[in-house]
């Protein structure tokens, strides 16, 4: 047994916290057993290890992780507790703001700047006592499902380097699932934290919109952004939930009421659950076989733990892609207004201001961003803003009021994350309605602002991870990650990542003992 | 100035006037005119990626008060984005109210007794500031441009007005009542000369019987009451002499120059922007409770117009001369009707306290409004018993309003106390008897010679006789 669990935890993550696990990491360094220093030092260690193969990382602050740890140990040593998270390394989607670090959403037009200010999430994530270890790719803007829209080159995924981690939060997945941080935060708009968490065989979760501030991240689509855990099981996802989400008076759409915490929801069972299982979302047209059937044991797994599973329909959700596609870019085309060369960032001189505007942002923008761009702009447009943008909020009204219907049947939901496993790079890049359909299955919660969970549930038959995803209502986390926790420890092993960290590779995952 | 014959003028004024919050609309930087360029700034107005807006609850107030003082109804309302890029403009898009407005459907009315509708009045953000920098001092030939972002978030409310202002005098009055009604309300410091006012102008003219209306312009830079109607009047000659020459007005924004006198192009309705306005997503919906509106609006004090009717009441049934039209206007617009009202009320006649207001108070207004209105009203009675005469009112008022004091302290100071009544029968019965022809001839008849004793009265006094006491003491030496 590893050092330091409870035996409520134990059995909460049944076969037993793995050793890497952060919350065991977080009790040996609060209890002294084991130095922040020597955690980082690993975990650093780590990234220089294998991240030149991944790419998961554009920043790794390993001098202020140092620091940051090394002021932790102090702490301990004084006799303090530095936080539930003390000395648990943290890898940070890179479009979230950090004081003098780099922040980049991946793109050629923030190259260079250093905010002023931390994201509220980063400052909670340092009050709590971690440490930062680095900034990760994504898509640029968080505007992809692969990352492979990074102006600065592709991440790899863990399980196999020739095929895409998923996206657009692919570093921060597959930085976790490959040993470099046992946590990390990403950004879920469409589906960017639980796709690639699907794909590269770990839990990622996407909290109801206003529960988590969105001050500091760079918005994509203000009305869906939503900062979230990827963590390499559900009770280290929900402890990270517990620690970001809360009321930021700096951020208006935060909700005032403390979400319920999740960490103590994770070992609740399913008992006498009632589970929906979307047919839209699981057996609609694209969804690979082996993601079907993963699917289907899930909800088996679900009921032999007392749960009552009946398939469900929602009809309405066929148009949750179309209206995402209009709203999210019509958002974004506002968004992305400011990088316009005269603040920070990128500039490229005109002949006058609209020049060095258009040629700044003609140099500064990949072609995804432009085309979101395009298609926000038109949806906005004079004359066509009822029959797009207006449509799609009321296409989004009726997708709310589908799930309110189901909910009042169903305690939680159970559908596929994604589509289909990892795929290869370059497979989707020229096709963007192909990769666009990457999200079918994640982006109606996000219309909806509800929470949706994914977690590893085997592999497909080349061996690659499948995600299964539990929908539950706005403030519904607990249940959702109760039920979630359920389907892990009923999941068939998922294999150690081809390309990970030492330590990992040796602990095995998930590991059962292991001590150090 | 009217439109001219057979001609017909409609103009809708936007005004955009800043609101005295001690902080920025969507953040906590000081609002504050004239600092250090780049000083009060931060990442959200700046707009600095991630940054996100926190709605002033005082701005809220203050626009509330607005709309409660021009007898809007205050309803729930949306932000929307107005989206265009410019480099004074953080975001590149400005948050603004589109749809649904906070004040709606309200009204003014002008001391020359006309009433014009106000459409709305909205919450926004004003932009930066940019200085053109180069040989030129415009913005073609500037070799670059330096912006300020002190002013970017501070809070504006955008008054519009419905179209129903008929002439270049009306919107001045219009412009310039509201103006009183942005200060008494406590929104705004009102001055056109800091920007914290500024009036856009929509014109259009007709044909007097016409019912549809002209195609419109909008002139911009005005930044003075008196650009205003130079600006209308100039406006509407201009669309008048087009439509009479058998051309057409074409929609577009102007320029006044105030310079050359005359509006120019600054862009025509093909350049005109899309502003792609949809629901601010960072911001939540603005609903303030009944509760608070009625605490605002029961807050509010009495408004120009509620002032102007106070003064005109003091002259009983008949009410107040149009002669004296001007003089109300004035003392309420400066903010010393009060002086009148109270002085008034302590059974000074209404006329001379109007008088001395709006003629003597008004010449230096800011200090008169501090003077305290028992002493303005002690000094008014000496002058209407006779104590002292309008001469000498007029020094002791002036000595009263920048230094203040008591009037009677203030006349012994300027040696007016030794013209009591006593000692001038004194002076006027030694004058008399230094005069006897011409007191005989006066006393025959001959009244013109009351302006000669006056005169030998006034030298010995050394001016500080009372004209209108000389005359008495004459009338009572003749018996």
């Amino acid at each position: 047994m590893t050092v330091g669990l409870t035996p409520d935890r134990a059995e909460a993550s049944a076969g037993g916290a793995e050793p890497l696990s952060a919350r065991a990491l977080a009790d040996a360094v609060r209890r002294g057993e084991r130095r922040a220093s020597e955690v980082v030092e690993e975990h650093l260690a780590a990234i220089e290890a294998v991240d030149g193969e991944l790419g998961c990382f554009l920043t790794v602050t390993a001098d202020g992780a140092r620091r940051r740890a090394a002021e932790i140990d102090a702490e301990v040593a004084a006799g303090r507790d530095p936080g539930p998270l003390a000395g648990v390394p943290v890898a940070v989607k890179d479009n979230l703001c950090t004081t003098g670090v780099a922040t980049t959403c991946a793109s050629r037009i923030l190259e260079g700047w250093r905010p002023p200010y931390d994201a509220t999430v980063v400052a909670r994530l340092a009050e709590a006592g971690a440490v930062m270890v680095g900034k990760t790719n994504l898509d640029e803007f968080a505007m992809g499902s692969s990352t492979e829209n990074s102006a600065f080159g592709p991440t790899r995924n863990p399980h196999d380097p020739s095929r895409v981690p998923g996206g657009s939060s692919g570093g921060s997945a597959a930085a976790v699932a490959a040993g470099l941080a046992p946590l990390a935060l990403g950004s879920d708009t469409g589906g960017s934290i639980r796709q690639p968490a699907a794909l590269c065989g770990v839990v990622g979760m996407k909290p109801t919109y206003g529960t988590v501030s969105r001050y500091g991240l760079i918005a994509f689509a203000s009305s869906l952004d939503q900062v979230g855990p990827v963590a390499r099981s559900v009770a280290d996802a929900a402890a990270l939930f517990d620690v970001i989400a809360g009321h930021d008076p700096r951020d208006s759409t935060s909700l005032v009421d403390v979400p319920p915490a999740c960490g103590p929801a994770v070992g609740a069972g399913v008992q006498g659950l009632r589970v929906g299982l979307v047919t839209e979302l699981t057996d609609a047209q694209g969804v690979d076989a082996d993601v079907r059937s993963r699917v289907a044991e899930a909800a088996d797994a679900l009921a032999v733990a007392g749960a009552t599973v009946d398939s469900v329909s929602i009809p309405e959700l066929r148009f949750a892609l179309p209206a995402y596609y209009l709203l999210a870019p019509a958002e974004a085309s506002s968004n992305l207004s400011r990088y316009d060369g005269v603040r920070y960032g990128l500039r490229v001189d005109g002949d006058d201001v609209a020049d060095m505007n258009a040629r700044t942002r003609a140099a500064g923008f990949g072609p995804e961003v432009k085309r979101r761009i395009l298609l926000g702009t038109y949806a906005l447009s004079a004359g066509y803003y009822d029959a797009y943008y207006a449509q799609a909020q009321r296409v989004r009204t009726v997708i709310i009021q589908a799930f309110a219907r189901a909910y009042e049947r169903f305690d939680v939901l159970l559908a596929a994350t994604t589509p289909g496993t990892a795929f290869r790079l370059g497979e989707k890049i020229d096709d963007p309605l192909a990769m666009y359909l990457s999200d079918v299955c994640t982006i109606p919660t996000n219309l909806a602002g509800h929470p949706a969970i994914s977690v590893p549930f085997g592999t497909d038959s080349a061996g690659l991870p499948v995600g299964v995803q539990i929908l539950a209502p706005a403030l519904g986390e607990p249940v959702m990650v109760a039920a979630a926790a359920v389907l892990e420890r009923a999941a068939p092993s998922t294999p150690v990542p081809r390309v990970a960290a030492p330590t990992l590779a040796t602990a095995g995952m998930p590991a059962v003992g292991g001590a150090r | 100035m009217s439109a001219p014959a057979g001609w017909e003028a409609v103009i809708g004024l936007e005004v955009h006037c800043e609101l005295r919050t001690a902080t920025k609309l969507f953040c906590g930087c000081r609002n504050e005119f004239g600092a250090e360029p780049n000083t009060h700034v931060c990442p959200v107005c700046l707009g600095l990626p991630g940054s996100l807006p926190v709605l002033s609850t005082a701005a809220v107030e203050l626009a509330m008060r607005i709309g409660l003082a021009l007898h809007c109804e205050v309803r729930p309302s949306v932000f929307h984005r107005k989206n265009y890029f410019y480099p004074d403009m953080p975001k590149d898009y400005q948050v603004s109210q589109y749809d649904e407005p906070i004040n709606v459907a309200g009204y003014l009315d002008l001391p020359d007794g006309s009433r014009v509708g106000v459409e709305r009045a909205h919450i926004e953000e004003d932009t930066g500031k940019t200085s053109h920098v180069g040989d030129t001092g415009r913005i073609h030939g500037a070799g670059y441009a330096l912006v300020d972002y002190n002013r970017a978030g501070v809070p504006l409310v955008e008054i519009v007005s419905e179209p129903g202002i008929t002439s270049a005098t009306q919107a001045r009055l219009y412009a310039s009542e509201l103006r009183a009604i942005l200060v008494a309300s406590g929104a705004s410091d009102g001055r056109m000369e800091e920007g914290s006012m500024r009036v856009d102008a929509n014109v259009s003219v007709r044909r007097v019987g016409d019912l549809e209306l002209g195609t419109r312009c909008e002139v911009k830079n005005l930044n003075s009451l008196r650009s205003l109607s130079r600006a209308v009047d100039h406006e509407i000659g201009r669309q008048v002499a087009i439509v009479e020459g058998g051309g057409r007005v074409e929609q577009q924004t102007r320029h006044w120059d105030e310079d050359r006198g005359c509006t120019v192009t600054l862009r025509s309705k093909e350049e005109a922007y899309d502003y792609r306005y949809f629901p601010e997503p960072d911001l939540v919906p603005l609903a303030p409770d009944a509760a608070w509106v009625e605490d605002v609006r029961s807050s509010l004090g009495p408004m120009p117009a509620d002032r102007r009717r106070a003064v005109v009441a003091l002259f009983g049934a008949g009410g107040a001369s149009d002669a004296r039209a001007d003089q109300v206007a004035t003392v309420v617009e400066l903010g010393l009707d009060h002086l009148v009202v109270a002085a008034a009320g302590a059974g000074i006649e209404p006329a001379l306290a109007l008088a001395r207001t709006a003629n003597e108070a008004a010449a230096d207004a800011a200090a008169a409004r501090e003077v305290d209105p028992a002493a303005y009203t002690a000094l008014l009675q000496m002058e209407q018993r006779q104590e002292l005469s309008a001469t000498q009112a007029k020094a002791v008022l002036a000595e009263l309003v920048t230094g203040g004091g008591a009037p009677v302290e203030i006349a012994r100071r300027m040696g007016f106390e030794a013209l009591a009544a006593g000692s001038l029968a004194e002076v006027v019965a030694a004058v008399v008897a230094e005069h006897p022809g011409e007191w005989e001839r006066f006393c025959g008849g001959e009244a013109k010679l009351a302006g000669f004793f006056t005169g030998h009265v006034m030298r010995r006094t050394e001016g500080k006789a009372n004209g209108k006491a000389v005359a008495a003491e004459l009338a009572k030496l003749q018996g």
